[in-house]
Parts: structure tokens; sequence; C-alpha cells
């Protein structure tokens, strides 16, 4: 059964060239107590120089989609179905050896940990530049003076003495810092971000944001922006791809998903915002809101919609058939049969 | 508005029965059943010794030495015409006994110790200073030592070994009571007015029982080996008592022609270490999978 | 760095206090008279007050403590009462094997149990992660003479490839000691193999859980470069510990050894020392193994700084 009723299968979107198109992506963890279907047929692509936020809340997939990209999928998980098209190969054809010539070089990745992802007891250079000497082949010495340049672009002070020294010697913000410097060190042409900034102060938050979108503007990497938190996502994103148990629920333009969200669980997710400026008023009540219920164990789903036992707009349509992912306005798409009740009760 | 109260999903799942989980455990862990079956098996013929091998161990019978196994004498005979299988039953005995003892009362000293050490700052300097220093005399010299001061008997053999081994117990108690000490449910507890005692029963020494016992199991498997080794070197159990180490000991002239005095209690010592240390592995990995990493 | 390395050195020297004074100790600590005990059975009362007056326990104990401590100093070991030769030349003469089998071993060891143990945590939970955790036990339970007749039955005695026993120096060339020191260090090395293999599997499985091991893959890294280049150096700092500590197991086990297979080292000294309660040869060991301890895991400390540069701090 199609998800996508959306697009004629081409490279292009609007003239500008997709660098990332996952189709169909089933990723499944086979434990002892079940499978688990941490991905069931997602599909988006990136864009080329274009930032794609991924929302949802922990569990629903997101990073295990990204991760399946990069083939970093540890048993007793295995991708079951799908294609990840780059540069007109399906990466998940490549040998082992094929892939490691694209991770860290064509796709990089940042993680959500900064204070465990560097190892410790490796100098900074000796990190950065391995990737360097591995996907450019640069000598030593050139690669640690490349590094040195990274470091500089991720405005680190000091970079001729920090390539030196080791990742306990250094902030949060830096280390996160350090890491956006070694994913883009080899000029990748997407970047996977997970989290990239939950674990970092809120202040450290925005600068690093900011840097990676400058970063952008100058390599032309499209960033694949995974998080939970809906405000990174409006400062900083072009389209949105909202996740829910596995699946897609919803994607749009960053504009059109915040003006007229068409899910119920979007809704709810903007609507557990705190939001400080606006009076109570019976669409926005004074307490926080939340989305009541649980995510469902993703071994044991319910039939028909995931979100449905949650839901306020849920029928009994919802609980017994599957809501196809269509097209509900222009480049605006939505799994759900109640969309237009949704769009004229919310309004942005 | 269609809304219908959402319905609450449960998802917590029905506890196990016992039953299931011993089986999954075993099926898991076929080592830690393997290992205590053997153990049971040697500590039953160390207990009934008589029932398997109805002859004297000590029996002399010089025309009958250094005959090969055969269907009279299954483990052979040794250079007096001993029975070399009498012998190794009978040679559980003082192994298993040396073990246990060396056991419990490792572990019941340095509980005592170790308690005192984490408890009281002062103390501790102090005995951690000469815990560091036994534990830089290898175990085994230091049991030699001992013995070579006394007279060889059983007892003496225990306490030999006993005493390189409670610095390990020591260490590991004061580790946990250390820990322990400094976390708030213990403050808690001494703000409303525990006294020092319950806060030792209720609080500490659960968190201890786990890693000690495991402990105790790996110093028993060491106490059997360490007791072999001292007989066979000459300082362990007087002579006229078989244990394999004796036994071994009073092989080696012949080893060229009679292999058996030495490969029977060498075997039976092998096996039932391994068991004992396969029994300290399964309760490591049963009780606490952390603990796996500290040991 | 200097701090750390000072205080690790100045630590030693209450171990080897304590050490001294237990092992000068020791002689009074045992119950009845110890010149009756080193005399022997058949000692007649002359042959006792003999003995004491040699050993000088006539004077007040500190004062004896005094002595032997001001004695250590000058490298006076003491004399041994058997053979009336000074402890220390009787040690160095038999200090050469010892040294040499206990080294060959631990180099066999970790060369051996090393990359199995990370082997196993590569490819942990599959049949080569069992087996070499089964081999770890076995070594681990093996009583080492055992293990050592069953070597010589097997390859001296049956296939008369390796001699059953002795010890060839090495001046007297490297084939030669290659041959007689192969059964016993196999002999010995079984239990620091087999430690030190668990304890790597152990500690490279924890640090391939590690955040920084996903990303040294997703930098598209080879198995091979992230196992050794980034995993195992943090693994490290475990692995050489037990080395270090099992170095006490090393030379306790070499004390039987080279009473196996007949080596005239320092094992076999004490051995001899025990059966005829030769007490100034039994401290003289006492102290030099337990020096020898100390130092390996000073050396052990010095060895964290270069694998661990949090630790210079």
């Amino acid at each position: 059964m199609t998800t996508q009723t959306m697009e004629r299968p081409s490279q292009t979107v609007g003239g500008v060239e997709k660098v990332l198109e996952i189709e169909d992506l089933k990723t499944h963890f086979f434990t002892r107590d079940g499978v688990v279907r941490a991905v069931d047929g997602v599909s988006y692509h990136v864009l080329k120089g274009e930032t794609l936020g991924v929302v949802g809340e922990s569990g629903c997939g997101k990073s295990v989609t990204a991760l399946s990209v990069l083939r970093l999928i540890a048993k007793p998980g295995r991708i079951v179905q799908g294609k990840i098209k780059m540069s007109g190969r399906n990466l998940l054809d490549l040998s082992d050896e094929e892939m490691r010539t694209i991770r860290g070089n064509d796709v990089s990745m940042i993680f959500q940990e900064p204070m465990t992802s560097l190892n410790p007891v490796l100098t900074l250079g000796r990190q950065i530049s391995e990737t360097i000497m591995l996907h450019q082949g640069l000598n030593k010495k050139d690669a640690w003076d490349k590094s040195i340049e990274m470091l500089k672009l991720v405005r680190i002070p000091e970079a001729e003495r920090r390539v030196t020294e080791y990742p306990f010697q250094m902030s949060g913000g830096m280390r996160q810092r350090v890491m956006i410097a070694m994913a883009l060190s080899c000029n990748p042409k997407v970047l996977l971000a997970d989290e990239p900034t939950t674990a970092l102060d809120v202040t450290i938050q925005a600068q690093i944001l900011h840097l990676m979108l400058e970063l952008k503007e100058k390599t032309g990497t499209a960033i694949v922006l995974i998080t939970h938190d809906l405000g990174v996502v409006a400062e900083t994103c072009q389209r949105v791809v909202v996740m829910y148990a596995g699946k897609k629920v919803e994607e749009a333009t960053a504009d059109e998903l915040f003006e007229r969200p068409l899910h119920p669980y979007t809704v709810g997710l903007m609507k557990s915002i705190p939001r400080l400026d606006r009076a109570a008023t019976t669409d926005h009540p004074g307490r926080l809101m939340e989305i009541p219920g649980m995510v469902p164990s993703l071994k044991n789903m319910p039939p028909g919609c995931a979100f449905a036992p949650r839901c306020s707009f849920a029928t009994e349509r919802c609980r017994r058939e599957i809501p196809a992912f269509e097209m509900k306005a222009s480049g605006h798409y939505a799994a759900c049969f109640n969309s237009d009740k949704v769009a004229e009760i919310h309004h942005g | 508005m269609t809304a219908t109260t959402p319905a609450v999903i449960d998802i917590v799942e029905p506890p196990k029965p016992l039953g299931r989980i011993i089986y999954e455990f075993a099926r898991r862990n076929p080592t830690v059943i393997f290992g205590s079956g053997l153990l049971l098996a040697m500590v039953t013929i160390a207990v009934f010794a008589p029932f398997f091998a109805p002859g004297d161990p000590l029996a002399l019978a010089p025309a009958r030495r250094l005959r090969p196994p055969s269907e009279t004498y299954w483990f052979g005979t040794d250079m007096f015409g001993r029975d070399v299988y009498t012998r190794t039953i009978y040679g559980a005995r003082i192994s298993l006994i040396v073990g246990i003892c060396v056991s419990a009362l490792s572990t019941v000293v340095g509980l005592a110790i170790g308690l005192l050490s984490g408890y009281v700052r002062i103390v501790d300097a102090v005995i951690m200073r000469i815990m560091d220093g036994l534990m830089a005399i290898p175990g085994i010299l230091l049991a030699i030592a001992m013995m070579a001061l006394t007279k060889a008997s059983v007892e003496n053999v225990i306490i030999a070994i006993t005493i390189p081994e409670i610095p390990r117990v020591v260490r590991l108690v004061r580790g946990v009571v250390l820990q322990i000490r400094e976390q708030p449910y213990i403050e808690a507890a001494q703000s409303i007015g525990t006294r020092f005692h319950r806060v030792l029963l209720k609080h500490i020494l659960p968190n201890v029982m786990a890693p000690i016992i495991v402990q105790a199991t790996y110093i028993c498997a060491a106490a059997v080996l360490i007791e072999a080794g001292l007989s066979f070197l000459g300082a362990g159990t007087p002579p006229n008592i078989p244990s394999w180490g004796n036994i071994m000991a009073e092989g080696r002239t012949f080893f060229q022609i009679a292999f058996w005095i030495i490969l029977f209690p060498g075997l039976f010592l092998s096996v039932t270490v391994l068991a004992i240390n396969l029994l300290g592995d399964g309760l490591r990995d049963a009780l606490d999978p952390r603990l796996a990493r500290r040991m | 760095m200097y701090a750390y390395l000072i205080r690790r050195i100045l630590a030693t020297i209450p171990v080897m206090a304590v050490v001294a004074i237990f092992v000068f100790s020791l002689l009074f600590l045992s119950p009845g008279d110890p010149a009756a005990i080193i005399a022997g059975d058949l000692a007649t009362a002359d042959d006792i007050a003999r003995i004491r007056e040699r050993l000088g326990l006539n004077e007040p104990f500190l004062v004896q403590f005094g002595k032997w401590v001001f004695n250590l100093a000058r490298g006076d070991l003491g004399v041994s009462i058997f053979s009336n030769l000074p402890v220390s030349k009787l040690m160095l003469q038999r200090l050469e094997p010892t040294l040499l089998l206990t080294t060959t071993t631990l180099i066999i060891a970790i060369c051996a149990a090393v990359p199995m143990g990370v082997i196993a945590a590569w490819k942990a939970g599959t049949i080569i992660d069992r087996g070499v955790m089964l081999f770890a036990v076995l070594g681990f339970s093996f009583p080492s003479f055992v293990l050592g007749y069953l070597l010589i039955y097997g390859f001296a005695i049956k296939l008369e490839v390796l001699p059953v026993q002795g010890y060839t120096s090495i001046s007297k060339g490297f084939g030669p000691f290659l041959n007689n020191i192969i059964l016993p260090s196999l002999t010995l090395g079984m239990v620091q193999a087999a430690l030190i293999a668990r304890m790597t599997r152990t500690s490279v499985l924890e640090v391939l859980a590690e955040d920084y091991i996903r990303t040294a893959h997703s930098k598209g890294l080879a198995t091979n470069k992230v196992l050794i280049g980034h995993a195992l150096k943090n693994a490290a700092v475990p692995i050489v510990t037990i080395i270090g500590i099992s170095f006490a197991l090393l030379i306790g086990g070499a004390i039987i050894t080279e009473s196996v297979f007949a080596i005239p080292g320092l094992g076999r000294l004490t051995v001899d020392a025990i059966l005829r309660r030769d007490y100034p040869i039994i401290q003289g060991v006492i102290l030099v193994f337990s020096g020898a301890y100390v130092l390996v895991n000073l050396a052990v400390d010095i060895i964290y700084t270069f694998l661990d540069p949090r630790i210079r701090y």
C-alpha cells in the first residue's frame, strides 16, 4: 500500500536537487520479547542546501531513521525494507567497504550527547584529522592543519592550542562545536543532526544552531535536524516532517505547519509548548497542556491509527483503519481521516 | 466535536511466574547449572566417602606397589601399595573442608574489618595501610611463611590461607560501605534518629551481601588451589592425611613410570575448582549484572 | 604530572614498611618458641640456645627490629641458618632463572590473551566469545602443577620434543634457552592469560557500548581501526591494572612451577628453605618478592598516565 501519493519519482523538486531520499524504510528490532517496529514505512527526502526538521517524541523512530541511513543499526536491529537513495545509488545495496566511504564523507552525523561522543583519550586534532586522512588522503601534517582550520571555522578560540588538547578540557558547547567541525571536515552533502542542542544550556543552544546555519550557507550542506523541540524547528527549518510511533504523520513547510497543523498529534505538540505571551483564553488556557496517555509499545501496536487511543478527534474508523499519508493541501501532507476538522479548530 | 475520552492503554506486562524465571535462567546460563551440579557431586563424594570407597586410604600393601589402573584398583596403586582411588576420594574431604572454612572465616573477619574501616575514618587509614601491605605479599608466599613456623595441621593450613585472603574481602566491603554512606537515604535515616546498628543491618548489610557471596565463592576456589599447592610443596597438610596435594607430591618422583598417582587427584582437583569457579560466575551474573564489571 | 608520580612513589613507602614489620614479626607471632621451631623436632636444648643466640632473639624486640632494618638498608639480608652463606648472595645466584621465567611468561600471556579478549568482546555472544570465556575459566581453574605435568607427559615423554625438566641460561644460546623455558612458561602463563583475557573482554565490551565508538563508526573508520585505535586505548586501564595485580599470582605460581620443572631459581630456594625452616632466607625472599610486586604496580601507575590523559591531573 503506497503511503505517498505526492511525487512523481524524480530527482528534483521545484528545480532543486534531492541529495538524500529515503523510500519506505522499515527498520525492525528482533528482541527476545517481540519485534519492535522502530521505523515502519518512513519516506522523506532532503533537498540540496535545505534544513529539514524531523520532529517527534522519544521513541518515535526519528533517530533510528538517521542511523539507518548510515547503516549503523546493530543487532538485534535490521533494516528490513526500503531504499535510501543518494547520488543515484541505493545505500542499502552498497558493500561494507563502499559504505565506509560514505560515512563521514558524503553523509555525516552529530549526536545528542557531546559529553560522551568524543573519545576521551585521543586529542581533538587526532580525532578530526583521522577522518580527513581517511577520506581526503591528506598526510598527517596537512590533515592536522586542516583540523585547525575547521576548529577556527566553528569559532573555537586559540585553535592551535586546542587542537592538542583532550575533550575533558572543554565545555559541552565547545565539544559540540568540535563534533560539528569533525562532521563537516570532509564537506558532506548531508549532515544528520540528532538532537544536537538538547543536552546544552539554552543560551549555548542558540549559539550552536546559529553556527550550524551559518556553516550551511558557507558549505551548502543540507541538514536533517532531528529534535523534539518545536521551538528549534521554528527557528531553523524550511520543511518539517512529524513522526509518531515509527511512521510519518505530517509533512509541510515550516510556515504551513505552524500556521495550520493538520494532524492532531502536531496540534498536541504545539499546544504543549509553554507559552508565556498568551493570557488565559478558552483556546489557550493557563495550564500546561499535555497529550493524555502514552506512546504505545512498539511491540504491541493497536490496529488502526497508532495515535487514535490518545486522540480527541478519534472516531471508530480511526481505530479500525490506518489512515493513508496523503496531500491535504499544496505541499502539505498528513495521515489523518479528520484533518479538515483539525484545521477548522486550530489555527496557529 | 466528536471527541471521545481516550482509552487508557495498559502497558504494564504481568509478572512472570518463578518457575519460568528459573527455567529461563537455566537456559541462558547452562554453565552455572553444570558447575553447581559438579560441585554437588563432589560434596556428596566427600561427605559419603566411606560409601564410595570402602577401603582404608592409609592401608599399606608394598607387594602391590605402583600398579597401573585395573579392575581391582581403579586408579592404580602408589609407591606404598595404597589404593589411589580410595585416597583420592578421601582427599576430597580435606580440600572441601579447607575451601569452605577459609571462605567462611575470611568473609566473616573481612566483613567485620571492612565495616569498621568504612565507617570510622581514623581506623580506616591505619587498616588500609596494613591491608595494602598484606596484599603486597604474594598469597602463597605468605601462607608458606606462616606454615614454616608452625606445626603442620589442617587447622594451621586453614589459618595460613585465610590471612592473605582477608584484605580482598576488606577492600570489597569497605568500598561498598563508602559508597553507600554517601547516599542521601542514609543521611535521611540518621536524621530521623535511626540507631547505628539498625542503619547497618537494614541498609548497608543487604547491599554488601551480594558481592560478598560472589567473592566468597571465588575465595573458596582459590583456597582449594592454594591448599593443594602448599601440600604439593610440602608445606601444607601433614603427610599422613591424604589430600590431593599430598598425593601428588608423593607421586612426583614416580611420575614417569606411574603417572596415575598425579593424574587422578589432579583431575579431581581441577574439576572441583572449575565447578566452584563456574558457580561463582553464575552467582555474579545472577545477583547483579553490574558486578560483572567490577570483578 | 610530576606531583602524581611523586605521590605514587611516596605511597609505596608505608606499604613496604608494613611488609617489613610483618616479615620481621612473623617469627614472634607464631605460637611457641621460634628458635625451637626453627631448630626442629630433633634439636637439643643446646641447639635451641645456639640458634636463639644466632638470631639475636635474646635482645629486646625493638632493638632487634632496629638492627634488622639497619642491616637491610646496607643490603644485608642476614645469613642462612643452614648453609651459613649470606642470604643476598644466595638470592642473587638464583635470580636469573626466575626473572627470565616470569618475564617470558608475562610476554607470552599478554600477547596471547589481549587479542583473544578483544576478539571475544567484538564477537560477543557468538561461539567464539563463549569459547574464549570457557578457556579463561578452565585456565583459571587448572592448578598449575597439574597442567605442568600434563604438558610434560604430552610433549616431553610421549612426543619427546621438549626436555622434561631443567633450565638453560640465555648465555648458552637463545635456542636452548627457549627450548627449556617453553613448557614452564606455558604452565605458569595459563592463569595469567585466563585473567587477562577475561578482563580484556569485559573492559572492551564496556567500551564498545560507549557513544564515542558510534561516532568513530559514523566517520567511516574500519573496524580494526575502531577496535585498536579507539576502543583498546580506553579499555587499557583495567587491563593493565589486572596485569599488575596478577603479578602476585605470577610469583606464587613461579614457586610451584620451578618445583615441577626443577628450575634453579628463587622459587626453589624458597621451597628448600621451607623444608629446612631456614627463616632468614624466607624473610629475604618475601621482602624481595613483595618489593618486586610493589615496583610492578608503581610501573602500572606510571603507564596509566600514558594511557589516560585525565589521570595526569
